[in-house]
Order: structure tokens, then sequence, then C-alpha cells
């Protein structure tokens, strides 16, 4: 059991000792200095020059926003057609059909958003061809997508910032080439060491000892679940996702693939701190989402592993902790942080499932996604963070009495409002979703998305728009939600919930860049100490407990009572 | 907008075919010097597959070391878990009869011998492992229809325990296919 412990303490730590190298890497790809990656430098000028892109043509950050939204409605067109044809197209050796056009739409969206909400399972629910031309391909562009808006707001945050924040297409192909293309590659070779299959043959038919038969679903599997914890998109080749033997086989491969996942995340922030060089505002803003993660896995883990108490009462042992849902291999403990993982971060892989944890994990698996500023996902983590500094520095300038500056520049009511709605965006669309498929369900039980009564079945419609405006994708996967309804209005919720908080930080950073640099002086509001650190901890949680506190004590609280104190 | 789509056009399709036709095949190509080809490890008897050595199989057959229930009964074809929330009445009967009906058929069994594993339903419904607990509350049952002494069959899953990863990271575990491949030879 202590191994358990340890096992998990042991993968957080190595992700930050990987990630703080790794971060520097970052920061001297973003700068154009030396790296040891420099040979591919020929190859990408060839393919900006074949696609007729200037990378030394600088934009500004409408420019930026432009060529994001474009290159991504492209990529959408294409999915969604793709999806919507996979029945009649080649390599499809299990005979899958194509998608319906709502589950295609969804299907579509969500991994183009980074997402990965998944409404089909990806035994029956496509074919090689998608999975590799349209899903892989999405997960490594949409993180791209992701890391590139980031840089861009790293480009305006710098002291001497103008117009000119760079190339978005430049930034964001050497997204893929430095960062994600060359580390999954070698995440793939681990796992397929380890008996992940990456080859192209249909299911298998085989005898089992006891003489039934069965087939088994296979495939070109560990190049996609690579990219998938890399860039924080989390859309499983399986059904089951992580938890599936073959996409997760063993305890080594999970610990590869936590760390996988947060690796970027965790780096990002330390590639600002050398980046801008300002490497302590880097450590306060680590510790303060180290600080609010394990507020969220500590009681995780402890529910976790005392078990069900509605079980504990039919009076067998528990020593392993509550395993509804879980893998013996990977132990309650790991099932646990790696379901906070996977919410704080917007990945949403699944290595145990979650609609079968107990209610505490559920709660704090909600506000990892209601919070989505923890780490969070590939770039978007840290952008979403960027809104809740803007308000702490603005409600701490209240306090103090000064002018609310960020980094030598005031900040005032455009840049005020811009991130009051991004901040209050994300509760709108998860609580109006909600209160519209819950009066849905209760006119008509007979739709029939529930796959658990009560308070449970609430946390399950909550769970499915909190995922999506998070661009989660995990789930309380006994949600029966593919069904027009779940697929067209989760669909609405993916966008906006991707691109506003693109859009917002963006066009902040922007006109901050703008604004006249002022330098630092006594009179100052620091950013970069840890009481400014707990000022934004405090911002981040007094919001989600003001907006999200009711539909919780509705939802896994209420379940929790039930279940302890009856 | 309209004068990013067209480089946007041409980079998407540079891209997919980095991202979707080259990168996959590197994979690929690098998993055909690993034992299973890159089609999954099988486990082979007497030169025929009996299954694979990640993949959970059914055992419905007293003899053998059964595994944990399943929300999809072993078909691999597909993967799902039960999902099933943890104060679901419905759920918790189900639970309960689990438990019963191992106590009929183990004779002698106390139900705070029975660890939890045993009677929920994995993460994939294909978890090829059990705890060595559930492996353990079985024997008794194991040697009696087979006619084998327990000493023996305690050794025999003493011998099948897997260790944490190094000695240090997660829990032991017992291969239920392996173990009962193994069981057959004794």
């Amino acid at each position: 059991m202590n191994t358990e412990l340890i096992g998990v303490i042991a993968t957080f730590l190595i992700t930050v000792a990987l990630a703080i190298p790794f971060g520097k890497y970052i920061a001297r790809v973003f700068k154009g200095e030396k790296t040891l990656l420099d040979f591919l430098a020929p190859l990408e000028t060839r393919i900006l020059k074949l696609c007729g892109i200037d990378p030394g043509r600088q934009m500004n950050w409408k420019q930026h926003l432009l060529a994001l939204l474009a290159i991504n409605m492209l990529w959408f067109v294409y999915a969604f057609i793709m999806l919507l044809t996979q029945g009649s197209l080649f390599l499809n050796p299990d005979g899958n059909p194509s998608m319906s056009p709502d589950l295609s739409f969804n299907t579509a969206i969500s991994f183009m958003v980074n997402c990965n909400l998944q409404h089909y399972s990806g035994e029956t629910g496509l074919t090689y061809l998608t999975q590799l031309a349209v899903i892989t391909f999405l997960q490594f562009v949409s993180a791209a997508t992701g890391i590139a808006a980031l840089i861009v707001v790293f480009n305006a945050m710098r002291e001497k910032a103008t117009e000119g924040l760079g190339n978005f297409f430049d930034i964001f192909l050497k997204s893929l080439t430095r960062i994600l293309l060359p580390v999954s590659f070698i995440l793939a070779i681990i796992l397929v060491f380890n008996g992940t299959p990456a080859g192209f043959e249909g299911k298998d038919t085989i005898t089992t000892l006891q003489g039934d038969t069965v087939q088994v679903s296979r495939g070109p599997a560990a190049g996609m679940i690579a990219i998938k914890h890399l860039g924080t998109n989390g859309g499983g080749w399986f059904g089951a996702n992580s938890a599936h033997p073959l996409e997760n086989p063993n305890y080594l491969t999970n610990m590869v693939e936590m760390i996988a996942q947060v690796l970027i995340p965790i780096a990002l922030i330390f590639a600002m701190g050398f980046y801008l060089n300002r490497k302590k505002m880097a450590y306060v803003i680590f510790g303060v989402m180290t600080l609010g993660m394990l507020t969220l896995l500590i009681p995780t883990l402890i529910a976790e592993s005392n078990g069900n108490p509605a079980i504990a009462h039919m009076g067998i042992s528990q020593a392993t902790g509550s395993m509804e849902g879980k893998e013996v291999r990977f132990g309650p403990k790991a099932s646990a942080y790696w379901s906070i993982v996977t919410t704080v971060i917007s990945t949403g892989s699944v290595n145990s499932m979650h609609d079968s944890s107990m209610p505490v994990s559920g709660t704090m698996q909600l506000l990892g996604m209601m919070t989505n500023a923890f780490y969070g996902g590939c770039g978007v983590g840290i952008l979403n963070y960027y809104i809740f500094i803007i308000i702490a520095v603005f409600i701490s300038g209240l306090m103090v009495g000064r002018t609310p500056e960020f980094l030598g520049r005031k900040i005032e009511a455009r840049e005020m409002k811009i991130a009051t709605l991004i901040a209050l965006l994300h509760p709108f669309l998860i609580l109006v979703g909600t209160a519209i498929s819950s009066f849905v369900y209760t006119k008509d039980p007979s739709v029939g998305w529930l796959n658990n009564p009560g308070y449970h079945g609430f946390s399950e419609m909550l769970y499915e728009y909190t995922s999506s405006a998070a661009n989660n994708g995990s789930g309380f996967e006994g949600l029966g939600d593919n069904n027009w309804f779940w697929n067209i209005t989760t669909g609405f919720v993916l966008i906006l919930g991707r691109f506003l908080p693109i859009i917002g930080p963006v066009a902040i950073a922007g006109i901050l860049a703008n604004k006249k640099y002022v330098p630092e002086s006594a009179g100052t509001l620091r950013t970069d100490t840890g009481t400014f650190g707990i000022m934004t901890y405090a911002v981040i949680m007094i919001i989600a407990a003001l907006a999200f506190f009711p539909a919780l004590v509705l939802g896994p609280l209420a379940e929790y009572f039930n279940l302890y104190h009856v | 907008m309209k004068t990013y789509l067209l480089p946007s056009l041409k980079l998407t399709g540079i891209l997919i075919l980095i991202c979707s036709v080259i990168y996959p095949l590197l994979v690929y190509l690098v998993s055909l010097a690993t034992p299973g080809h890159g089609n999954g490890n099988k486990l082979m008897e007497n030169g025929v597959v009996i299954g694979y050595e990640n993949i959970g199989q059914k055992f419905t057959d007293e003899r053998y070391f059964q595994g944990r229930p399943s929300a999809v009964d072993y078909n691999a074809a597909g993967s799902a878990g039960s999902n099933k929330g943890p104060s679901n009445a419905e759920y918790l009967a189900g639970v309960k009869a689990r438990i019963d009906t191992f106590l009929i058929h183990n004779p002698g069994i106390q139900a705070a011998d029975i660890p939890a594993d045993l009677v929920t339903a994995s993460g994939s419904g294909l978890d090829p492992n059990i705890s060595v607990q559930a492996a353990r509350v079985q024997i008794a049952r194991i040697a009696k229809l087979r006619g084998k002494s327990e000493k023996e069959l305690n050794a025999l899953v003493d011998r099948m325990i897997e260790h944490p990863l190094l000695g240090l990271f997660g829990p032991e575990k017992i291969n239920v296919l392996k173990l009962n491949i193994a069981l057959t030879k004794i």
C-alpha cells in the first residue's frame, strides 16, 4: 500500500524535475537561441516557403487571432467531412460505419478544440484512417494552437513589446517540430515496448484458455496515445481510454502517461520565467498552481483509499480501497492522482471511471475543471490563469490604494471588462447547460440519459457541461450522450469554451503591450511575491465557490451526505 | 481572414502528411522490433495463441482462478466500466449478490476475507489482474476441485505475484491468465 503512495509522489517529483529543463528548452526555441534540434530549421523554412508564409512578417494581436481562427475553421470542415464518410473510405479493417451528422459535428469540434469529449467508443466509432488522419492530426495541431497563443501573450508581456508579436504560423509550426513531434515519438516508443499496439491489423479472434471465442480490438494506437497525453488532449484509442490494458499496459506506462500529460503545462510556467526573465514570478505561479492541485488531490486520495462505506457495510475487505471502475495494476492511489491531474489540466484521459469515484473525489474532479487554471491545458492553462492575475491585480490595487499595474502596464476598464467576461463565461456555460438539460430530463425522463438515479444522475449532467466548457473531455461516462441534444449543445459549449478564453487573454495582452511601459518603482504592487500568489489563489477559489457551490450541493455533496450519514 | 486561408490550407495538407502518415509509420517500424511486433503481446502454448498477456479473460469454470467482474463480459472487441455511482442502490444490491454467490461457491470463507476487487467491475472490463488476496481466497475451492493441496497452490500464488515496479512503485498484483496457465501445469 505504501508503494502506491510512493509511486504517486515519485511521479509528481519526476514531472517537475523534467519540466524545469524542458521549460528552459521551450524558452530557447521561441527566443531563437541555439538548441539541439536546430538541424530541423531548413525543413521548417521549406515548409513555410511551400505554404507561401514569410516567417519574418510580424503580426499584431488581431492578425494572430485571425490566423488562428482561419486555420481552425479549415480543420473543422475537414474533420467533419472525414468522420461523416469514414465508413466508405480506406483503412477500415473492422468495417466500422460512418458517423451520424450530429456525432461528426460534436467529434470534429471536440478534437479541434483540444477537448476530446468522446460520444463514441474508439473500437466501433472510428476507422484506422480517421483515428490517424483526423484524431491524431487534431491532437497535434490543437495542442500547437494552444502553445502558439500562449507564446503570443508571452511576446506581448515583454518589456519592449510593440505591435509586432511574432508570426503565428512560424510559432505554431515550431511548437510541432521542436516540441510535440519529437517528444511524442519518444513516448510512443516507450509504449510499444510495453505492449501497446502500433500495427495496422484489424481485430484478432482468439480462443481463450477456457475455450471461449473472443475478439480483441487493436490498431496503430501507440503514436496517438503519446500525443493524446503530451498535448493534454485525452481522447482515447479504445473506449475505456487509459484504463484499457493495451492503451496503458502497466504501472510504468501509467507513470509515463501521467508525467507526459503534466509535462508541458508545468514546463510552460518555467518557460515563461526564462522567456521574460522573470523567474521569481514563474516560481510563484508554479507554487500557487501546485497548492491548488494539492487542495484537490489530498481529499481525493483519502476518499479513494478508504473505499466505499456502503460496501464496507457488507463486511468485505477494502484493504485496496475503492475498486469499482479501477484497474488492479494502478490501484486507487494512482487512479486518484490521475483523476485530479487529468481534470486540473485539460487532458480528460482517464485510467479509472470517474462516474464510479467516491462523491468527494467527484467534487474535486469537478472543481479541477471549474477552476481550470491549476497548471491547465497545453498553453491555455496559463491563459486562464492570466485572466485571474488581471482580476487579482485589480482587486489588490483597490485594496491597497495603488494603481493596478501588471508587468509595467496599467490595467484599466477595458481590460477588466474582458477579464470579467471571460471569468464569468465559464460558469455561465456550465450552469445554463446543466439547467437546460435538467429541465429537459425532468419534463421527459424517458429520454433515458442517466445511468444512475438521484443526486448522482444530476452530477452526470453537471460533469458533462463542466468538462465541455473546460475543454477537458473526461466524463461521467454513464451518461447516454450520443444523441442530438448532447452532441449539439456540448458542441456549442466546446467552441465558446475554447476560443473566447483564447481571444480574451490575447486581446488583453495585445492592448496592454500598446500602452506606455512604466518602469517598476516603490509604488508598484509587486506581482511576483507570495502574498500576491495567495491573493490569486483566493480569487480563483472565491469565484469558483460563488459560482458553483449551489450546483455542487445538488450533486456530489448531497450524494456524500446521503452515503456517509444515513 | 481571407489572406490566411490559402497558407492555412497548404500548411494543413503538409501537417497531415507529417502527423498522420510519417509519424505513425515511424512508430510502426520501431514496433516491429518489439516482442509482439506491434500487435500486442500474445501468450502461446504449444504453438497456439491462448490470449493476450494484458487482456483479461473470462473464467466461469470453477476449477480456474476467476478474475474481476466485467461490464463488457471480457469481450475485448469493446471496453467499458460499469459507470455505476457509489450510492446507486441497484449497483450496491449487485455487489451484495456477488458476495453471496462467492460465499456459496467457496464454503468456509468469511465475507471479511473477500477483497473488494473481486466483487467490483474494473475500469476497462478487461482487467487482466487481481490482488494477491483475491487469489488466496479462491485457493480452498480450487484445491478441492482439482485434488491439490492448499500448500501447493499457495506456493504457486507466491510464485506468480508481480511485484511493484522496481520494488518501489505501485501495487502488488497477479495476472489471472498466467496464473491459470501455470495452474494447468501442476
